[in-house]
């Protein structure tokens, strides 16, 4: 090749410059470095002496830009857990916002007009009538907010179902988008969750009543925002609290994975299964004394 | 569509597969596609590349070149490609994709994956090499020729770009015809338009372009 073999340290060279074969930091020249002209790169390198031939120099470049992307990859999907949070945060907020002023605007439009619906639904009913005066243009208009507050809560729900599993794959699988986002809030981020012991994982999202506990004013709370799950909400009561720790247990897995790692592990969910599967047999094992135990505490 | 005479490149051909003749490369499959004795379905409905050659486009593929893929996604196609190419830079710039496109390369010892983005080249001009043989587009984004043009440093004189445009990454109320016209205009800047075909009924909306250096 007749181009400059002298490939120096500077913006416009190889990623390989200067660079041991061996050196870790082989992923962040990848990363970080530039030149804005492309030049016949492994016969440079092999002439610099990095590489001993071009399929040398080939296997470094894959290893190199494969951790490279690795790196990269998890760390936007990381940062992508601050708007997880925002989003989660945004649609309770949505949530409450609107049932309060679809009340008030139905409220007013049942002293307006004739049939008088409540909720967000009825606020519906009432934001698609055309108005005729002053009062009714208010009462509409109020109702109209109603229904964009909670349209909008449905959009954040949607963000949150497609963002969620790319964010942290296996707590998504297995808590659902939705329960996943909100125990990432409530830690403060993916990596404090990942870094909590599994009784904390628990009790999220029921800290007064953990407070009340620890004043001595209380029980011990079996769960907080993992009562939502099915796994705990269609356990039987007796069976709830080693049900909660179990869900909670592998909850903790799967946050930790999904930090150090990113990957799909399907062993994960399979013993969750199992595990719940053998908590629930107890009930058919003692069916008798639970007969008309009702679903709610 | 499936004459005597199709040119496939070296390590591309046309298998019974599940009963039907199909385009197939050799390789450890990457999305559940159908296989038979070691080769692997090329869905030319799932892969725009794959159309362009199942539609007899003179793709000038040979087997074992140096290719930049842009676009690479998931790594759909760009694993058939890296299956029958030599080297193949693999850019991708959103990092959902690029997850499964890290694992398509596990098992390809020349597929290099770049989380990079295909209108800056100048952020991975110093990892790909300057003469690819072929750069493959399929960028969905707007300013699809931009990113051609941009890329245009990277190929051998004698080298193509094979690029298939989406007309509604570009603009969904325009009329995909204009779209593609506009397309071409902005490419003859730095690129030679050697053939172009819609690739439908594969994919609609979009246009397959084989293109040259001027």
């Amino acid at each position: 090749m007749s181009e400059d073999t002298d490939a120096t340290n500077g913006p416009d060279g190889g990623w390989f410059d200067g660079l041991d074969p061996e050196d870790d930091d082989a992923a962040a020249a990848i990363i970080e470095g530039r030149a804005e002209t492309p030049r016949g790169w492994p016969t440079l390198a092999v002439d610099s002496g990095f590489a001993d031939d071009t399929d040398d120099y080939y296997d470094r470049l894959r290893a190199a830009a494969t951790r490279a992307t690795r790196r990269t990859v998890r760390e936007r999907e990381r940062a992508d857990d601050r708007q997880l949070i925002h989003a989660v945060r945004a649609m309770d907020d949505c949530e409450r916002t609107a049932n309060e002023v679809a009340e008030r605007a139905t409220e007013w439009a049942g002293a307006i007009f004739d049939t008088a619906p409540t909720g967000v639904d009825g606020a519906r009913d009432v934001a698609a009538r055309e108005p005729n005066e002053a009062a009714e243009r208010r009462a509409v208009s109020l109702a109209t907010r109603a229904v964009d507050l909670a349209d909008e809560r449905d959009e954040l729900s949607a963000y949150i179902e497609r963002t969620a599993p790319s964010v942290a794959p296996n707590l998504s699988a297995m808590a659902g988008p939705e329960l996943a986002a909100r125990l990432i809030a409530l830690a403060g981020g993916l990596e404090p969750l990942a870094k909590k012991p599994s009784g904390t994982v628990q009790v999220l999202g029921a800290e007064d009543a953990l407070f009340a506990h620890l004043a001595g004013r209380a029980p011990s709370p079996k769960h907080g925002v993992i009562y939502t799950h099915d796994f705990v909400r269609n356990t039987r009561p007796a069976d709830r609290g080693s049900a909660a720790r179990a869900f909670a247990g592998k909850l903790t897995l799967a946050a930790r994975v999904d930090h150090y790692s990113g990957e799909l592990r399907a062993e994960l969910h399979e013993d969750l299964r199992e595990r719940i599967a053998t908590i629930r047999a107890r009930a058919d094992s003692e069916r008798a004394d639970t007969e008309g135990v009702s679903a709610d505490e | 569509m499936s004459e005597t005479s199709e040119r496939l490149p070296a390590g591309v051909e046309r298998r019974s597969i599940e009963g039907r003749s199909r385009l197939a490369t050799r390789g450890e499959p990457v999305y559940g596609e159908p296989t038979a004795d070691g080769w692997r379905t090329w869905d030319p409905n799932r892969s725009k590349l794959g159309a362009m050659i199942e539609l007899g486009m003179d793709h000038g593929l040979v087997g074992d070149e140096t290719v930049l893929y842009l676009g690479a996604a998931a790594g759909t196609t760009v694993s058939h490609v890296a299956d029958f190419a030599g080297p193949t830079y693999a850019v991708e710039f959103a990092a959902r994709p690029a997850r499964d496109l890290l694992s398509a390369a596990e098992t390809r010892d020349r597929l290099i994956p770049l989380l990079k983005d295909a209108r800056r080249p100048e952020t991975y001009g110093h990892v790909v090499e300057a003469d690819v043989d072929a750069i493959i587009q399929d960028v969905a984004t707007r300013g699809q020729a931009a990113v051609a043009v941009r890329n245009a440093r990277f190929l051998a004189p004698d080298g193509r770009l094979l690029l298939a445009v989406k007309a509604r990454s570009e603009d969904v109320t325009d009329a995909p015809a204009a779209v593609f016209e506009r397309t071409l205009d902005r490419l003859r800047d730095r690129y030679e338009i050697r053939e172009t075909e819609r690739l439908d009924p594969y994919h609609e909306d979009h246009l397959g372009v084989i293109a040259t250096l001027r």
